[in-house]
């Protein structure tokens, strides 16, 4: 209990501390993360691995949360732009009813700000791909998705896709997958009975 | 492309296979871990023991004694904790009925073992691709069928 006379002297207490500085930056990151309600592991002291690609709005929370600790997001300027590059061609593909019916060069291009050149350079560094194959493995995967869960036929979806013929889209189809569209509806279609057999 | 090494679990019986499948795989671009198993029923125990990381992707060859590829698969499909593996048919069969019905049971990939080792690493680098993409985009892994 302090009494009145060590008030009025006023008397300095110091109390020493010491830290697990690895130990504090965890419990930092940990407290932070879990405001992003995301799966995360954190790996080693300088890493941290997430379970899905985070949106850039959820990267900009995160630089922002951990600002206020001094802990500062290091970006891969590289990383970042076939990041972009991804996720245009993936707006391209998946958002509109029907593809733009420009050369995705000139579109990538546009959307970037940089030459299709630089562009197609750098992706092929960093992912050992190519921006050719990954337009063809997402349009095939919208294939796929049109085929089976909007039952769109197959002439319908190389107009709706820019394919210049159903032969075209069908070739297209069996280089990506090794299987033909029609080899393709007859697996799933079974799988969806075996499952249905198997609830019943 | 991740830096960090993907992990493979291989289960084949035949030694020379599980050999030049090792190989083919430190020759391509994409950095791999590699495990091998010899049979189903080792596999299945790989599978379910709490102290290892699980594979990113599973080679299965379908003709094993004990336990056969098929039979593997059919488990690993309706396990909880095992389900969402990529697995990848690794057989000699090339005959359409037989590609179709492990899609069926559920496999990812095909591979018909290739007679040459230049092939067998084009093979293997594109099933690792692939699967690759799958894992970054996002995208429901139901419609992941790659017959090589």
């Amino acid at each position: 209990m302090a009494n009145l006379q060590e008030h009025s002297l006023s008397v300095i207490m110091n109390i020493l501390i010491k830290y697990d500085i690895s130990f504090t930056c965890k419990a930092i990151l940990q407290e932070q993360l879990e405001k992003l309600a995301v799966d995360f592991n954190i790996i080693g002291l300088n890493e941290i691995e997430f379970t899905k690609p985070l949106s850039s709005s959820q990267t900009e929370r995160l630089k922002l949360l951990l600002q206020n600790y001094g802990i500062e997001v290091i970006e891969n300027q590289k990383v970042a732009l076939v990041q972009k590059i991804k996720d245009t061609i993936v707006d391209m593909v998946w958002n509109d009813d029907i593809l733009p019916n420009i050369a995705t060069s000139t579109y990538l291009a546009d959307a970037l700000n940089h030459s299709y050149g630089y562009l197609s350079n750098l992706f092929s560094e960093i992912t050992y791909s190519t921006i050719e194959n990954y337009i063809i493995f997402q349009k095939i995967e919208r294939v796929k998705q049109m085929t089976i869960s909007e039952n769109y036929t197959l002439t319908e979806i190389s107009y709706k896709l820019n394919y210049s013929s159903v032969a075209h889209l069908s070739n297209q189809f069996k280089k990506t997958t090794g299987l033909t569209p029609s080899a393709f509806q007859r697996i799933v279609k079974k799988k969806r009975e075996n499952r249905a057999a198997v609830i019943n | 492309m991740p830096e960090k090494p993907l992990h493979v679990l291989l289960a084949d019986d035949d030694e020379d296979d599980r050999l030049i499948f090792k190989e083919a795989l430190e020759d391509i671009k994409i950095k791999t871990n590699v495990i091998t198993v010899n049979d189903g029923i080792e596999l299945m125990e790989y599978l379910t023991r709490t102290d290892v990381r699980l594979p990113d992707v599973v080679f299965l060859d379908l003709n094993m004694p004990r336990k056969n590829g098929m039979q593997c698969l059919e488990e690993i499909r309706s396990s909880d904790a095992l389900k969402h593996l990529t697995i990848a048919i690794y057989s000699t069969s090339g005959a359409e009925r037989d590609i179709e019905e492990t899609f069926v049971k559920g496999a990812n990939v095909y591979i018909k073992k290739p007679n040459d080792f230049s092939t067998l690493k084009k093979v293997v680098e594109e099933a690792m691709r692939i699967n690759w993409q799958y894992h970054i985009s996002g995208i429901n892994k139901e419609s992941f069928m790659l017959s090589l």
